[in-house]
Order: structure tokens, then sequence, then C-alpha cells
């Protein structure tokens, strides 16, 4: 035994990722180290040694690495403002001098063990009376003794063992006024009870009983049937007849018109028969009628609530972000980062989340969030909103507030972005299919009604009349459209490939030419061969890394990379040159980076990537970097040209790829370099002017005007922060390959929502014959009728989770 | 027979009793989480085991 563990652990020495046990993440700078297990910092180390004295190691029972690593900032001065009693009445939901509770916002919880943790919390402090998780909201009420521990003792714990409770005193007011709205759930119970009740009363005349016993014991079922129908039409279904009467008011009708009627019809029809002692009426029929469309409504709107659950919290948001931790700087997704972390941002990237400037002069553009592009400018100590863009040299600020992505995809899809449609042509069809579906439908009724009676048959005519309204749903026909593209906008979420909203998707299903850009989209900026031609003195390293800093082209990031030291200069001044280079001040030296007509005057006539230097006008000489193609790429471009589409490489490079990108796209394919971003722009409204549909891949460094006029913008993300607003897509570097596989599952979305169209028409279909010929009675269509909604619904779902699955790795 | 309409009430009124305690229970907010709980009935009841998961460092 001791001989293996030896071998395991001589195995681990040899593992050069050691990953932490309590958050998972590699050690990268130290390895503490305790008994048998290591942990990446101090900070995780001691939420283990506070969860192991009081006896709650099972969190790590439940999940493997569940832990948060909590922030490095130190807690002792951060939260002395929830000593003051104002801050303290504001957050606190109930106190009496001994007890209090309020509830905390916590987005880092994500698993069981959280849950457990968060609810065990009276094991670490007795003053925590108990706690309640509400895992969907990720909130936490919790209970403690006020005379005994502080709200700032109780934060300053949570802040440590890694759940830092978000403190936002602006939001408490908005929260504090919403409330419940939970009339449905009531409207469901109340239906329900109402639809049991009848139909137990109506056995009676289910079996014929009333007529061979005495008549008047069926009368008093019957009225009180008549009684139990009351609530039934004037509470429950009362949302039914509010939609049908708005949509009349604007001449159009929707899907509520015939269910209004329906409900409507049934219940005069029925209380006609009742009072006039002529028969039982249908209000079993038409209290179930109402239950189940609630019911079905209910489902639907739940699912439309995890789906944009989903996509606001697990839904991969590709936008990284330059974060200070532990002393070096390094890139991290944008949901990782942290309240009271330090961020940095350089020129052209998107403030994430509401921060506090703490160094150098911001100048910040927010066309973003208002349609303004004046540039405001901010000291330090302001706050910075989030959506702002900086222009100008980096700056370093706090993060005060976490970032929502919900926010950002909001401000994305703002108006000022908006190309053209964006209603998707599938929501089209679907309302103009609803809109005539409706008066079909009523005419078919009519029709029918008019028939038996004519044919002397009136009760028939009756029941036919009301089935048919019933029966004849063209709600699956709006439902289907909406939850596939939901499921598969979730589906890409997952896979790293973010979209802006539905509407991309049949976009992208409809694209015939696909143009890419070469330098960061086909190629990856990571792994290039960098080498500099000149001297390159410790000095020049120093104005050269300083100056680099700043830009956030992957280009300077290599350089940056490559010359980096330990002090970095004042920058006084920094001005881009969109496709050309840039001009740093640099301890009142001008550096000037770029390519070669930029930097020299004249052209380079190398076949591999350079950028330029000189340092006040003297040439210092270039870096160069071999083109790297990211890996996957020429399978990609191999199964996309076997899909017939017409491919493009548009550079703004030197022609020195020319041969290994015809080699990889085909002979045929048109291979442009040395182009500008308005050169760019025009080949794409030239295509389009040919009647192409556009698909257009870059990085969105140079190419923002070309990804927003062609049909389908895409930007790749690659640790960088070069958000732009323009795109409708964006997907992750290592995801790139799959975009063959993504486009087929676009194509096979609509073929899935044309198969549920087909499944809900054959099924209306069907039921309009039986309908018409009155052998449907109106109960067996209620019960139908929500039936055929969830198994469209099960239908779609089911077949995108499956497409998805399949195509994706 | 005629016992049949006190039974009518009798049921009757015990059915909307429970309506009642149906919206009571809602309005008291026990429905507004349904996925918590799911997770929380898997958790073991620690009592017994506090002597037993103190690892040794």
């Amino acid at each position: 035994m001791i001989f293996v563990s030896y071998c395991l652990n001589m195995q681990k020495v040899i593992e050069t990722d050691i990953k932490c046990y309590h958050c998972g993440e590699p050690c990268v700078d130290e390895i503490i180290r305790v008994g048998e297990k290591q942990f990446c910092c101090e900070g995780c180390k001691l939420v283990y040694e506070i969860l192991n004295e009081n006896n709650l190691c099972t969190y790590y029972n439940f999940n493997e690495t569940p832990g948060i690593s909590p922030s490095k900032k130190n807690v002792d001065k951060r939260f002395a403002y929830l000593d003051e009693a104002s801050v303290k009445s504001k957050l606190l939901q109930f106190s009496d001098g001994n007890t209090a509770s309020l509830t905390f916002f916590i987005p880092q919880m994500h698993c069981s063990s959280c849950i457990w943790l968060l609810e065990n919390l009276n094991r670490i402090n007795d003053s925590i009376l108990r706690s309640r998780v509400d895992f969907m909201r990720k909130e936490v009420q919790i209970f403690y003794k006020e005379n005994t521990f502080s709200l700032r003792k109780l934060v300053e714990l949570l802040s440590t063992i890694g759940y830092e409770p978000q403190i936002n005193l602006d939001d408490l007011e908005k929260n504090k006024k919403q409330k419940k709205d939970r009339s449905a759930v009531y409207r469901i119970g109340v239906a329900g009870f109402c639809f049991g009740n009848i139909m137990l009363f109506s056995f009676p005349g289910y079996f014929s009983l009333a007529d061979s016993t005495e008549k008047h014991y069926g009368n008093v079922f019957n009225y009180l049937n008549l009684v139990l129908s009351l609530p039934v039409l004037f509470y429950c279904s009362a949302p039914f007849f509010r939609f049908a009467f708005q949509s009349l008011k604007q001449k159009f009708l929707n899907i509520d018109v015939p269910i209004a009627l329906g409900i409507f019809i049934m219940f005069v029809r029925s209380s006609y028969e009742i009072i006039s002692a002529t028969g039982a009426g249908y209000m079993d029929t038409m209290a179930g009628l109402t239950f189940f469309m609630l019911l079905g409504r209910q489902f639907q709107n739940k699912t439309y609530d995890t789906l944009s659950f989903d996509r606001d919290y697990k839904s991969f948001f590709p936008i990284s972000v330059m974060v200070k931790r532990n002393g070096s700087e390094t890139s991290i997704p944008v949901s990782d980062i942290k309240v009271g972390e330090r961020i940095i941002i350089r020129n052209e990237e998107l403030i994430p989340a509401d921060s506090i400037l703490i160094k150098g002069e911001a100048s910040i553009d927010y066309s973003f969030v208002t349609g303004e592009s004046a540039s405001v400018y901010k000291k330090a100590g302001e706050l910075l909103y989030a959506g702002g863009k900086q222009k100008g040299p980096a700056i370093e600020m706090e993060v005060v507030k976490q970032v929502e992505q919900s926010y950002l995809t909001q401000l994305w899809n703002n108006d000022a972005y908006v190309k053209k449609q964006t209603q998707s042509g599938f929501q089209q069809l679907v309302n103009r299919i609803s809109h005539y579906f409706t008066i079909v439908i009523l005419g078919i009724a009519l029709a029918s009604l008019a028939y038996w009676i004519y044919f002397g048959h009136p009760e028939i005519g009756w029941n036919a009349f009301t089935a048919v309204l019933i029966i004849a749903c063209p709600c699956a026909l709006a439902i289907s459209s909406p939850f596939t593209l939901g499921n598969i906008l979730r589906i890409f979420g997952r896979n790293k490939f973010y979209l802006k909203n539905y509407a991309v998707i049949e976009k992208l299903a409809k694209a015939d030419s696909i143009v890419f850009d070469k330098t960061g989209t086909l190629t990856t900026n990571d792994r290039s061969d960098v080498a500099f031609h000149g001297e390159l003195s410790e000095n020049n390293k120093y104005l050269i890394s300083s100056a680099t800093f700043h830009s956030y082209h992957p280009l300077s990031r290599m350089i940056y990379e490559q010359t980096k030291g330990e002090r970095r200069g004042k920058v006084s001044d920094y001005t881009e040159f969109s496709g050309k280079g840039y001009l740093v001040v640099v301890d009142g030296l001008i550096i000037k980076i770029g390519s070669a007509s930029f930097v020299k005057g004249k052209t380079s006539m190398g076949d591999e990537t350079e950028v330029h230097i000189s340092v006040s006008d003297n040439y210092l000489g270039y870096f160069s970097f071999k083109n790297v193609y990211r890996p996957g790429v020429d399978a990609m471009i191999a199964s996309l040209r076997n899909e017939k589409y017409s491919l493009y490489v548009i550079s703004g490079d030197h022609a020195g790829e020319m041969g290994k990108l015809k080699a990889l796209c085909g002979e045929d394919s048109m291979i442009l370099f040395e182009q500008t971003p308005a050169d760019k722009l025009t080949f794409i409204q030239d295509l389009q002017k040919h009647g192409k549909n556009v698909l257009m891949i870059g990085d969105g460094l140079n190419d923002a005007g070309a990804l927003r006029q062609a049909d389908v913008g895409i930007s790749v993300a690659d640790n960088v922060n070069n958000f732009s607003p323009a795109c409708d897509a964006i997907i992750d570097a290592q995801k790139l390959k799959s975009l063959s596989n993504i486009l087929n599952v676009s194509k096979a979305s609509k073929k899935i929502i044309y198969g549920s169209f087909i499944i809900a028409l054959i099924y209306n279909a069907f039921g309009l014959y039986f309908a018409v010929r009155g052998e449907l009675s109106p109960l067996f269509a209620a019960i139908l009728m929500p039936i055929s909604s969830v198994t469209i619904i099960s239908f779609t779902t089911l077949l995108s989770k499956w497409m998805g699955r399949n195509r994706n790795e | 027979m005629s016992i049949i309409f006190l039974l009518i009430l009798f049921s009757l009124i015990l059915a909307i009793a429970f309506l009642f305690a149906f919206i009571w229970s809602v309005k008291d907010g026990q429905f507004d989480d349904n996925y918590t709980p799911s997770v929380r009935i898997l958790f073991d009841d620690e009592k017994q085991n506090n002597l037993n998961t103190k690892e040794e460092l």
C-alpha cells in the first residue's frame, strides 16, 4: 500500500498541471501543501482549514473541486460601511434587536456543494441560526443573532470562504417593490378545483342515472355545475378574454380569439340548457379546456425562463479581460471577474462591469450604451459604467459590480446596431399564418354549424361548432419556432458560440458565401515564431514594451510578451491608425509601431507578417511573425468546399500567403491582400450586389465595418476584449474549426421547424375532419389540444438536442 | 336518498378547504423555488457523522 501510494505521489510530482484541491485551478505560481492536498493560494487553503475545523469537509464530496477561490483583496476595511445604521436598515429584511434576517445575492454559487455549505453556515459560527438557499435566483436568506454577530462580520465570513455577496444598495430599492406575480398558479389551482368537481357532479349525467331516478336530483347537479363554472369563466379564463379583446381592437386575430370564443359559447349554451332544463350542458368541457390551456401556457413560460436563465448564467460570453492577480497580469474570461479585482482596459476595449477608475487617463466612448460617440473624460475615483469603450492609453480600474451578461447582450441588441430586420423570417411567417388560420377556422366552424342546423340536427351542430373552435390550434405553429431556436441558441452557447438573438440562426442557414479575414481569424496569434531584425538594446526593449502594453492588437501583445521587463514607462499619448499602426509617446519619446509603409514610408516585400518600430523617427528594425494556421482550419475549409460554399479570404497583410491559401480554398476562390478596412467593406457590398448572401468572419479589429455590412458577421474571440457590436455572433477561437458543423445545425433547425409546422397541420386536418362531422366530443378536443402543444414542444426540443449532440463534440 | 344533498354539501366544503390551503401555501411562497428542494433532499443528516468527518491533517 505504501509502495503504491509512493508511486502515485511520484506521478503527481511528474504531472505539470497540479490542480488546487479546493477550486480546481492549476497551481501556477505557488503550491501550498496541507498533508496530501495541494492548494493554489492561501485563500483556498484557508477555506479548506475553516471547513475542516468545523467538520464540513462533506462539501468536497458532492462535486469535484467545488470551491471558489476567494477574492485576493483583504477583507479588513472593505466592509466597514456595513456598520452604519442607515445601510443596515436598507439591507435587513427583519430585525428585532436579537435576531435579524436578510437575503444576499451570491451569483458564485454553481453546484450542490455550494447549496450544502451555504445552508450549513450555522456550523461555522454559532451566531448564524439558519440559512436557506434559492438556487435559481442565486439567493440565500440568513437568520443570525444581531447582538452577538454584526452584519459586517457575516459578510466578511462569506467573503473569506469564497461566497462574497454582491451588495448593491440601489438595486435593493427596485427589488423590494417587485411583488411576485403568482396569479397564473392561482388560476390553475382554481380551474383544476372546478374542473374536477364539475366532472364529479356530471357523473350522474354521464351514466344517465338522473333520468332513471328522480328528475330534480339531476337538476341539482346541473345547477352545481353552473355555479362552479362561474369562477372559471370570470377568473380563470380572464387572460384569454383580455388578450382576445386587445387583438380585436388592433383588427388582428390572434390565437386567443377562437379560444375565448369557444369558452364563451360553451358557457352561454350550457347555461341556457341548464336553466331551461333541456340538457346538462358542457360545463365539464369548458372547465377542462380552461384548465389544460392554462397548464400549457405555464409550461411554455417556464421553458422560456429556463432558456433565458441559461443564456445569462451558463452561456459563454467570450470576451476576455486583463486582470491583475497575484502580482502578475493575466487574461481571464469576463464571467470570472470578481468584485474588487483590478482590471486593465486598453484602447478600444470594452468595460465589462461597473468599475472605479484607479490609474490612467480615461476617455470613455459610451456610444454602445447611449448612441453618442463623444468621449467622456473621467478622473481617478470616478465610476465608469459597463458598456463604455476606452479611447487612449491603458487604464486600471477596480470592479465594483458583477458582470451582467444579460445587460451586455441587451446593449448588443440595441437599436443603434440593428441591421435591416431583426424579426426572424419564421416569426413573420407564423404571424401571417396565425392570422389567416383563425379566420379560416371561424369560417369552418360557422359553416359546419349552419350545415347541421340546415339538416335538422342542431345539437350536433353546436357540438361541431365548439369542437372545431377548440381542436384547431395554431398555437403549435406559434411555439415551435421560438422553442427550436431557443434550444439551438442554448446549445450553441454551451459550445462557445454566442449569438445575438434567434434571428441570427436563420441568417446562418441562408448564407452561401463565406469571407474570411486572415490575420487573427485563420491564423492564430499565440504560437507564432517572433524574431526581431535589428538592434534591440535594453532601453529599446523597455520603450517598446511600454508602448505595446497599451494596444490590444494580438501582434502587439506578442511583442509585449517578448520585450516586457520590470518597469514600464510613462505614456502621455496614444493614437491608433486603423489598419496601419499606432503612435505612442513614452517618457517624452515618440514611438511608431506598425506596417512598413506607416513607419518607414515604403512597403515591404517580405513574405512574413512584419511589425516595424521607430523611436523619435529613428528606424530600429522590425519584428517578423510566421503565419501559423489554427489547428483544424484545413479540415473545416475542406468540408465547407464540400458543401458548395463560395470561399473568399481578404487580408490587410501582403501577398506572401497567396499560394498556401489558394491551395486551401481552391483555385477558383478569390484571395485578396493589402485590403484596407474600407476595401473590405466594399468587397462585401460588391458580393451582395451580385445577389450573394454573405457570411463574414473576422476578429473585429480592422473589419468592423465589413462585419456590419455582411448579412451575418461572426467575430472570433481569442483571449481578447475587442467586442465589436456590429457582429451578430461571437465564436471562441478554439471552436472556429466547428464552423461547418454550426452551419449544418442552423440549416437543420430550419428543417425541424418546418417539420413541426407540418405535424401541426396534419394534426389539425385530422381533428377538423372528425369535428366537422360532429364525431368529436368537445371534451376530447379540449384534452387533445394541449397534448398537441406538448408533443410539438417535445418533438422540437428532443430533436434539436439530439442534433446538437451529434454535430458538436 | 335525500341524504345525498348533505353529502354533496360536506364534500364541497372539504374540497374548498383544500383549495384555500393550496392558495395559502402558494401565497406563503412555498412553491416559488422548485429546484433547490430537489437538491436539498439528497443531503445527508449530519448529526450522526459528526465525529467521523474530521480528516487527519
